[in-house]
């Protein structure tokens, strides 16, 4: 047991840290070090021009995309120097924000399905950062029950024509391509009607519109088809057969190792640290020793299952399912995290404003953001039913719908 | 980076496994549950010859000489099989005591016996209610000799030879605190087995009457070395916990399978899966936890004490919580004294007070991180 690198991982290390120190935007870090929680912002510059720099300068030096094949824009590294890379890019990691659906989702899911020359013209410029993608799946009428959704795609000769509404689309408004799941057929069960497009976002009849979140923020969008055209040459897999389509999406979303999830302890141990209740630094009061000890030991007790499935990885072995539990267990807490930093401020926790707020406001922030968390990318209930059946055993749901055509099933609960 | 036990650990996990399995059914577990023997002297038996009570022991002193990390895993199986043996305060408390601070004379005479399987030690810390603290301990060494009363001590009533914490001196500081060596066979203690949560693992109350001691470690360094001594057996307890944890949601799993109501398998309504997720969540920090525990306990690292705290409260918090939702998946019947459910949840919520309990470990880890950031 030991957290040495080979001497192969030494090297690949003392490359990748040589290349970032002579090539990273450094008048960003101090501003990217500090951003921990919520979105990366830059004062007194566009931060998708700035990612989009740095992402174009790793591609031309090689260190874009490092576990895709050199010809489409990779490396061909193993998992283990991906790991490596993250580790060692650190702070200017949080500039890959936007590329992380294209990088981690879109580009997978086009190597798996689309044709070769579509992959040799899409995928080195969504490896370098100079195209955006978004991925369309989520709908009003089909969240967790993805397979529920409505959006149309009508073939007309070798055309499909696309109606309908995608929602939750993270960078839509600043995306070039998209990968859209439609429904082809629904006189059949749901998860056998669907068909999987990638798309031109400029395209006519694209419409998207920001989302104002309960946060205030606008993050994710909607998005609008009418009537847009999608050529055949674009379907990625057979038709009605989008849900195994969507299957390699999905799984690759869930495949980021090591990239470390936010919890909020950090914050908050420093918080106490600082901040002076009535009679002494707040970190000397019981009660709040033993919250910070628990919440202590799930953070540490994530990082060191992170470090597990990089072992695994280093060894060349497949991770354990233990890295599912980062999301559930993250998610919710810095959501108790943050109503706890807010409950030591007393009254004026209620304040948000960065000039009057504790620590500019950051607790306030998160806690206003913190309930998003526990939804995207899977809810914590979601998350729980794929640690009982995938690796506990257990049955999947009974599912009401299964061998109902999908326009049969009821829309309405009351 | 290989943050992970090598291939040999687990073969030796693998056979002790195998071993437990064979020996150590609930079976022999309800022997001494029910009264009928204070511990399972045949599988104590069977561990010495097994090489596993003395695997981190040096060869010099009659161990096998393998180390921590070993002893890790097969810790792990001794809170699986909720083994009936006074393994963690003889190898854990008794030994590690020894190891840190016991005399060439001390290591040749104890280790041998405890490896061999010949003697049962404990450490005799508590006078009472409370947790470990120097302004607790009362019992009083003055020429050689101990006089005062411990309780609980862990195995008390079996053990051969005890670590017992006394005051030395009066000045309010750490260094009234010494540490002795007594052999409970040579009179001048008497030993009361105490009725209490976990019966599978003994309690007991000691009275020292001016009895035989010869010091272990020098005088005014006892709160030091017990604090190293709880620090390494909060490591290899919380690997029982884990253990114990993976076995309890294991049998909450199986049960959820196999029984049906309205119909079908409890497993498949989400209010039982997600209670069994959320045990497994909590049994995977605390695993976590652990390995990084075992890892500071056998380089002897400067995060030990970091290390040792988180390990001991996740895998506690682990514990308690896959052994209380057991019984809750089990419903009625894991509400038997047929059911094995019970086995785990007493066991659980006595481990998790053995070396103190939560709220010390807490605040134990608030310091040692506030000491690190400072530094």
């Amino acid at each position: 047991m030991n957290f040495d690198d080979t001497p192969q991982e030494a090297a690949f290390r003392a490359e990748a840290r040589a290349w970032i120190q002579a090539n990273a935007p450094k008048q960003y870090e101090e501003e990217l070090r500090k951003s921990s929680l919520g979105r990366t912002v830059l004062k007194g510059a566009n931060i998708l021009e700035v990612a989009k720099a740095w992402q174009k300068k790793k591609a031309d030096a090689g260190w874009a995309c490092l576990h895709w094949p050199k010809e489409y824009g990779g490396r061909g590294a193993s998992p283990i120097e991906r790991v490596i890379w993250q580790q060692e890019e650190g702070p200017f990691g949080k500039l890959s924000g936007m590329f992380i659906i294209g990088h981690g989702m879109c580009g997978p899911t086009m190597m798996a399905f689309a044709g070769e020359e579509q992959k040799r013209k899409c995928l080195p410029p969504l490896a370098s950062g100079e195209k955006i993608w978004c991925q369309l799946f989520s709908e009003p009428a089909g969240g967790s029950d993805v397979a529920g959704l409505r959006t149309r795609a009508e073939r007309r000769g070798d055309e499909w024509i696309i109606n309908g509404q995608k929602i939750w689309t993270s960078g839509a408004h600043y995306s070039d391509y998209g990968i859209l799941l439609t429904r082809t057929d629904p006189t059949v069960p749901k998860h056998k009607g669907l068909t999987m497009f990638f798309l031109d976002m400029k395209s006519p009849g694209v419409e998207v519109r920001p989302i104002k979140q309960a946060s205030g923020q606008s993050d994710f969008n909607e998005v609008y088809f009418t009537d847009v055209v999608i050529p055949d040459s674009q379907r990625l897999g057979a038709v009605n057969d989008g849900w195994n389509v969507s299957l390699t999406t999905l799984m690759n979303e869930r495949m980021s190792i090591g990239a470390g999830v936010a919890t909020g302890f950090p914050e908050l141990f420093e918080f106490c640290n600082n901040l002076m209740l009535g009679d002494g630094p707040a970190i000397e009061d019981r009660s709040v020793r033993s919250k910070l000890a628990n919440y202590a030991v799930k953070a540490s007790g994530l990082r060191y299952t992170s470090m597990r499935a990089i072992s695994a990885l280093s060894k060349g072995e497949r991770p354990g399912p233990e890295n599912s539990i980062g999301k559930l267990v993250a998610g919710s807490m810095v959501q108790e995290v943050a109503m706890y930093a807010l409950d030591l401020q007393g009254a004026a926790g209620v304040l948000s404003g960065p000039d009057d707020a504790e620590v500019a406001g950051k607790f306030q922030a998160m806690l206003l953001r913190a309930p998003g968390t526990r939804v995207e990318g899977g809810t914590d209930e979601i998350m729980r039913n794929i640690i009982a059946e995938r690796v506990l055993g257990l049955p999947g749901d009974i599912r009401v719908d299964k061998d109902v055509p999908f326009n049969q099933i009821p829309t309405k609960g009351r | 980076m290989n943050f992970d036990f090598s291939d040999e650990q687990k073969q030796m996990r693998d056979e002790a496994r195998k071993f437990l399995t064979e020996q150590c059914p609930p079976k022999a577990v309800r022997e001494v549950l029910d009264g009928k023997a204070p511990y399972d002297k045949a599988l104590w038996k069977g561990l010495a010859e097994m090489g596993f009570l003395g695997v981190a022991i040096p060869e010099e002193f009659g161990g096998a000489g393998a180390g921590h990390l070993e002893l890790c895993v097969i810790a792990e199986e001794m809170g699986r099989a909720n083994a009936p043996v006074p393994f963690s305060s003889t190898v854990y408390l008794a030994a590690e005591a020894l190891l840190l601070a016991g005399s060439e004379a001390q290591k040749q005479k104890w280790l041998r016996k405890i490896a061999s399987g010949e003697a049962i030690g404990t450490l005799a810390l508590f006078e009472g209610k409370g947790n470990p603290s120097p302004k607790a301990i009362k019992l009083q060494a003055s020429g050689g000799t101990l006089t005062g009363v411990k309780k609980p001590v862990p195995d008390g009533a079996i053990a051969d030879f005890a670590v017992v914490a006394a005051r030395t001196g009066s000045t309010g500081r750490d260094s009234d605190i010494s540490l002795f060596l007594v052999d409970l066979k040579t009179g001048g203690v008497e030993a009361k087995s105490l009725t209490n949560v976990d019966p599978t693992r003994g309690q007991a109350e000691l009275t020292f009457n001016n009895a035989k001691a010869e010091p272990l470690g020098a005088a005014g360094d006892g709160w030091s070395i017990l604090t190293q001594v709880l620090d390494r057996a909060a490591v290899l307890l919380a690997f029982e916990q884990v253990g114990g944890s993976d076995r309890a949601l294991e049998m909450g799993r199986d049960y959820a399978l196999d029984r049906i109501a309205f119909g079908r398998p409890i497993g498949s309504f989400q209010a039982v899966k997600h209670m069994l997720a959320d045990m497994y969540v909590s049994a995977t920090l605390a695993r976590s936890n652990c390995y990084y525990g075992a890892w500071a306990l056998s380089t002897n690292a400067a995060e030990l004490p970091e290390a040792a705290a988180a390990a001991r409260i996740s895998a506690t918090q682990a514990f308690q919580h896959c052994s209380k939702n057991n019984i809750q998946v089990h419903g009625g019947m894991g509400f038997t004294w047929e059911f094995d459910c019970h086995m785990y949840y007493r066991r659980a919520n006595a481990t998790a007070l053995t070396l103190g309990s939560l709220s010390y470990w807490e605040d134990q880890l608030i310091d040692r991180m506030r000491k690190k950031n400072a530094a």
